[in-house]
This record gives C-alpha cells, sequence and structure tokens, in this order.
C-alpha cells in the first residue's frame, strides 16, 4: 500500500473501498433490472472499471468540474451523486437528474460540478478542456477532469483537445479508461501504440500509465496530476488499463474477447483485490467488508426502487427546455 | 420467395454488390468482426476478407473523408455510421467534400459514395440515437438522400445506390429494421432513385411519409376505408433527394388534400418542402390547406415521452376528417 495508503488513512481507505462497492452493487442493480425490460435506452456498465472514479474523485476538491462519458454511472456515485436520483433517471422519470429526459447516457449534476454524461463518445475531452479554460481563466485553481475510453482518442476532436489545453497550459485532467476495446475494436486493431498514454508527447505535456485495477495507484497518480494543475503546471493525460466486466453494453455479449484473458482480468477484480490489502495491514476485517457489501445492497435496493416509484414525466415536459425563457415549449413546435 | 426483415435484406444487398463489384469496399466501426452493432454487415467479412470489410478505429470524420478520397481514386466506399447521430464530425466531409467534387471539378470526376446509417425513433433511446435529421442532408445540393420503408424497398433503392455514381446518404429506419418481413427476391434488382412509389391509390386525400412511418400512413389509410370515411392515396417518397415531386403533385391534383407525415422536428422538416411544392404547383387543386403531422422542434425524448413525439395512424385519421370536413 505504501505511502499513498498512509496519506488516505483507515478512514479513507475503507471509503475508497466503499464507493467501489456501490459502484458494483449500482451497475449490478441496473444490469439486472435492465434484462427483465424495466429501464429504457442503453446502459453501458462501468463494473470492473471502479479503482479509477474511486481514486480520481477522491482527490478533486467540491468545487473542481468532471465531465464523463456514455458509461457514466461510476463517475457521478464517486463524484457524490444520489443513487436514488440516477436510478429515476435510468428509469426516466422526474425524480431523476435530467427530469427523466436524459436517461443512462446523459445525467448531468451541476451540484457536483459534473458536467454531463454524453452519448457521443469523446466528447467529454472537448468539453472538459472548455471548463479548464473556465478555471483558468477565472483563476480560481479549480480543475477540470475529463473521463473517456481508448476508442475517443482515435477521434479527431481528442487531438485538437489536448493541442489546445497544451498550447494554453490549462488545468485539464485527462482520464483515459482504457479497457482494451472499442465496442468490439481491439487496441491492437485501433492503434499502433502499446501505451496511449504517449499520446500526450504529441502535444508536449506529462502522459502517465497506471494499473487502472488499483485505487490506490490511480489515486497516486491523480493526485500528482491535479496538483500539477492547480499549481498552473497544465495538462497531464493519465491511462488507466483496465477490463469492462461485462459487454460493450447490456445485451452485447462480448464474444470478441478471448476468454483467457478475460479471466486472467476478472481474476484482478479491483474491489476484491483492495479488500484483501484492507484485511492484510489490519484496516479491516473481513466482517466489517462484508458488512459494507451488505449496507450497500440495502442502499441500492431502496435506490432503485425509489427510481421505479417515481411518476414519469408530465408530456407537456417534452417540448421544455429548448431555448432559455420558454418553459412552456417551443412555440413552433406541436401539430397542427 | 424468401420472407426477409430489412437487416437481412440489406445485407444481402451489400453481398450482391460486392459480388459484383471488385472495387466495392465496406468500411466502418465494428462493421467487420462484429458483424455491425445491429448485424447489418453479418457475416460479410468471413466472405470478403479484411481487406474489403474493413474495420475502422472510432473515427468518423476519418472515415467518410478517407472514403471520399478512395471513391475519386476509383472505389467504391459503403460507410457504415453507427447511428446517424453520430455523423456530425463526418457532415463536414459530407457537405464540403462528396457533395461538390462534381461540381468543383466541372463533371471531371465524382464521389461514387454510400453512407448507410441507421437513424429514428421508436427503439427507446433518445437524442443521437433516436433522431431523425434527414431534411440537414436533403438541404445540401450534390448529397442524394434515400430513405427505404421496408425490407424489399431497402433491397432496391440500396442496390441503385450502390450502384449510382453519386454521393448517397442512406437512412435506415432503425425501428423497421426487425420488425416487419417482406418477400425480397434472391436475384438481384434495384429500385430507381428519385421515384415516389404509390404505395395504394385513393381518391379522397394524399398520404405522404417515408421511412417507418409509411406504415403509420398505410394504417391510417385501412382505418379511414374500414370506417369508410375516406379512400386515402398512400405515397412513399423513398429519395428525399432527388424529390419526385411529380408523383405528389399528380396525387394532389387528383385528391385535393395532402398530410404529410414525419417524426423530425417540424420546423424545416421536408414536410415544408413537400408542402411548398405543392402549393407551388396545385394549388388551383387544393380543397384544404396541406397538413403536416410531424415531430416536435425538440430533442428525441426518453421512454414514455417519445410515444407522445412521435405520430401514429390515429392522430393521421383525426387528422384527415378534419380535411375532408374543411
Ligand atoms: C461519435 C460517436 N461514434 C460512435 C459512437 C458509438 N459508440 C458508443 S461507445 C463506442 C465505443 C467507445 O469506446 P471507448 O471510447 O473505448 O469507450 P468504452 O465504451 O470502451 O468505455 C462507440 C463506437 C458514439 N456514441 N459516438
Ligand atoms: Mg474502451
Amino acid at each position: 500500500m505504501g505511502s499513498v495508503g498512509e496519506q488516505v488513512g483507515s478512514a479513507g481507505l475503507i471509503e475508497l473501498y466503499r464507493c467501489m462497492v456501490r459502484i458494483r452493487s449500482f451497475e449490478e442493480h441496473a444490469h439486472k433490472t435492465f434484462l427483465k425490460g424495466g429501464m429504457p435506452g442503453f446502459l453501458h456498465l462501468y463494473s470492473g472499471e471502479e479503482a479509477i472514479a474511486a481514486g480520481v474523485m477522491d482527490v478533486l476538491a467540491p468545487d473542481d468540474y468532471i465531465v464523463t462519458s456514455h458509461r457514466g454511472h461510476g463517475h457521478l456515485l464517486a463524484r457524490g451523486g444520489d443513487p436514488k436520483r440516477m436510478f429515476a433517471e435510468l428509469y426516466g422519470r422526474v425524480d431523476g437528474y435530467c427530469r427523466g429526459k436524459g436517461g443512462s447516457m446523459h445525467i448531468a449534476d451541476m451540484g457536483h460540478g459534473m458536467l454531463g454524461a454524453n452519448g457521443i463518445v469523446g466528447a467529454a475531452v472537448n468539453i472538459g478542456t472548455g471548463a479548464a479554460f473556465a478555471c483558468k481563466y477565472r483563476g480560481d485553481r479549480r480543475v477540470s477532469v475529463a473521463f473517456f475510453g481508448d476508442g475517443s482518442t482515435n477521434r479527431g476532436t481528442f487531438h485538437e483537445a489536448l493541442n489546445l489545453a497544451a498550447i494554453w497550459e490549462l488545468p485539464a485532467i485527462y482520464i483515459l479508461e482504457n479497457n482494451h476495446y472499442g465496442v468490439a475494436n481491439p487496441q491492437s486493431d485501433h492503434t499502433k501504440l502499446k501505451d496511449l498514454a504517449d499520446r500526450a508527447a504529441a502535444y508536449g505535456f506529462p502522459g502517465v500509465v497506471v494499473d487502472g485495477n488499483d485505487v490506490l495507484a490511480v489515486r497516486a497518480a491523480a493526485a500528482e496530476a491535479v496538483e500539477r494543475a492547480r499549481q498552473g503546471g497544465g495538462p497531464t493525460l493519465i491511462e488507466a488499463k483496465t477490463w469492462r466486466h461485462w459487454g460493450h453494453f447490456i445485451g452485447d455479449s462480448a464474444k470478441y474477447r478471448d476468454p483467457v484473458e478475460h479471466q486472467s482480468w476478472l481474476d484482478r477484480d479491483p474491489i476484491p483485490a483492495f479488500g484483501k490489502v484492507l484485511v492484510a495491514k489490519g484496516v479491516a476485517t473481513e466482517a466489517e467488508l462484508q458488512a459494507i457489501g451488505e449496507e450497500v445492497e440495502a442502499e441500492m435496493d431502496a435506490a432503485i426502487e425509489y427510481g421505479r416509484q417515481s411518476p414519469f414525466p408530465d408530456v407537456s415536459e417534452l417540448t421544455m427546455d429548448v431555448y432559455v425563457g420558454d418553459p412552456q415549449g417551443t412555440s413552433a413546435g406541436g401539430r397542427s | 420467395m424468401a420472407r426477409l426483415n430489412m437487416v437481412d435484406a440489406i445485407d444481402q444487398a451489400l453481398q450482391q454488390a460486392m459480388d459484383r463489384d471488385p472495387k466495392m469496399v465496406i468500411m466502418g466501426e465494428d462493421v467487420g468482426r462484429d458483424g455491425g452493432v445491429f448485424r447489418v454487415t453479418d457475416g460479410l467479412i468471413q466472405r470478403f476478407g479484411d481487406q474489403r470489410v474493413i474495420d475502422t478505429p472510432l473515427a468518423e470524420s476519418g472515415i467518410v473523408g478517407m472514403a471520399i478520397g478512395m471513391a475519386i481514386a476509383g472505389y467504391h466506399p459503403v460507410a457504415e455510421i453507427q447511428f446517424s447521430g453520430f455523423v456530425y464530425p463526418a457532415y463536414d466531409q459530407l457537405v464540403c467534400h462528396a457533395a461538390r467534387m462534381r461540381n468543383r471539378s466541372r463533371g471531371e470526376f465524382t464521389v461514387p459514395l454510400v453512407v448507410r446509417m441507421p437513424y429514428g425513433g421508436g427503439i427507446r433511446a433518445l437524442e443521437h440515437h433516436s433522431e431523425s435529421m434527414e431534411a440537414v442532408f436533403a438541404h445540401v445540393p450534390g448529397l442524394k438522400v434515400v430513405i427505404p420503408a421496408d425490407p424489399y424497398e431497402a433491397k432496391g433503392l440500396l442496390s441503385a445506390a450502390l450502384a449510382d455514381p453519386d454521393p448517397v446518404v442512406f437512412f435506415e429506419p432503425a425501428r423497421v429494421y426487425r420488425a416487419i418481413k417482406t418477400e425480397v427476391p434472391e436475384e438481384p434488382y434495384t429500385i430507381p432513385l428519385g421515384k415516389a412509389r404509390v404505395v395504394q391509390e385513393g381518391t379522397d386525400l394524399t398520404l405522404i411519409a417515408w421511412g417507418a412511418h409509411v406504415r403509420t400512413i398505410k394504417d391510417a389509410a385501412q382505418k379511414l376505408e374500414a370506417e369508410a370515411v375516406a379512400k386515402a392515396e398512400v405515397i412513399d417518397v423513398r429519395t428525399l433527394s432527388p424529390f419526385d415531386y411529380e408523383t405528389v403533385v399528380a396525387s394532389v391534383r387528383k385528391t385535393g388534400r395532402a398530410i404529410i407525415v414525419h417524426e423530425a422536428p417540424r420546423s424545416c422538416g421536408f414536410g415544408a418542402e413537400i408542402s411548398a411544392q405543392i402549393m407551388e404547383r396545385a394549388v388551383l387543386h387544393l380543397e384544404a390547406p396541406v397538413v403536416r403531422i410531424t415531430g416536435f422542434d425538440t430533442m428525441p425524448p426518453l421512454g414514455r415521452l417519445e410515444d407522445y413525439y412521435q405520430p401514429d395512424a390515429g392522430m393521421v385519421v383525426d387528422a384527415a376528417k378534419a380535411l375532408l370536413k374543411f
């Protein structure tokens, strides 16, 4: 565990563990419910990648910005999002973060500086860069963190954003969640690079590779990048290598992955791995960890039930919020 | 004759065109190993190999931009965009280059490119995964815009698009993909671009739609007939660009009434163009104003709200009754 573990302290370590367990439990609840046909849209599960959100969010200040991806449930939960309102959003109900109009892929929560998940792959990179520009412009030492996948780094928009962040030395942290696939497209087919963090070199700022299944390693890398950004040292690209436990979205059987490789990553599941460390270091007992699991399970049972019971938005909401000052709906809409 | 769904009909059209045309290349995200997220290109990489069915990185502008260069250099690329809502980075390439090459080079060269993409609602997704932005393509001179309504139409229209010398944007209504089967001949056939289809003849009013909503107006026509309200003529526009105003106008001259149905936002939707064409060419034949039943001027919403957003046959029937009393 080393020095990072000491910095975090026992209570903090247990919170990191709990954070990962909450994300896993949220995702498994969503998974089961979706399969039963209870939720609209597409769901991209974060199971297996929890250490990244947990580790990064732990070093952010409350007023920093985050911008996330289509695989974004874990980020908002780790940032302090309310699972009740998240489930309501997944169900398309009024108590959701976007009043049920955004669903899984478009949750946004300004209350947590969370500028939105996004159905467009890699959108966070550009929007996050803009938020970082705002931080620098205001001079308030906030930072902006963008989350995105390996596939996203092949979009032109990624390269434009990183160059802008570099030339203006923006307090931007790019968290590249490399789960080694963009849908069915493996990293070896979509790029010549072994380490995608190398892309940062093209723009002249640090790129760091980290074990994305090791929450303390992620936390340490993020802490360093955030500190550098706050001091005016400019952006960092952190490549966290990880693996999604399920298919690309619920319904994708992920037959394109090698079962042996898949198993080897399941064996490195970040949650039990970190649990073992906590027990070995005497930070928690097995029984305490199990109790956390049970508490979280009960919390998520209640949260998903809350979401399910929330009402559907009224049809009048369909045309609201397209423009400012037009809460009643767009005048040109509707039918004759 | 085999009864196929639209996914299989398109797959078959692609396979037959690839068999015929050694210069044809399919490219896009997950079109090869995965067979496409909707399985439209299933089996093609096995048949044609990874040099002709190319899995690309996630890079829409890269895919379409490259396809344009390939087309000018003598190939016949077929690019897939995973959902039409992801096409906008490539819109730059389509508008600035694909559409203009023929004119820019004074006919010297052209871009025989087809960009296929699923579009439209009814699949319980939202925003980019459900939108219907065909009008922003139909507005671009130099692009052809084709939207099939059923499996038979899909095979014939796609086959024509694949043989067309100019760039074609081919919208596939995702909600129709597996919803209906029609008879689809095994032998290759084409349906010419720029020719609307009179699905059913009628005398009292003309119902006009494309894509998934051809089904809506067919259902409405059936109800109107069953209730002995009216005998409606049903027109599937098929290609928004070039638009076959002659078929539409001839019908409206006969019936004197027109209802246009689309799920795209109302303002500047393609219905506005059709309505204007009718006004310009058949105003003296009109018994009543042209009616549009459309989506709202907002983003396609999630879940239940979508039921309200989408036009349905009941709305068409109500509108028809009102029109007949006008
Ligand atoms: C611009 C754009 N193109 C394509 C898609 C369809 N799509 C959704 S997720 C995805 C793969 C993304 O891969 P990656 O960035 O590695 O993220 P991961 O899903 O692996 O977390 C694709 C192609 C999209 N949503 N947006
Ligand atoms: Mg990935």
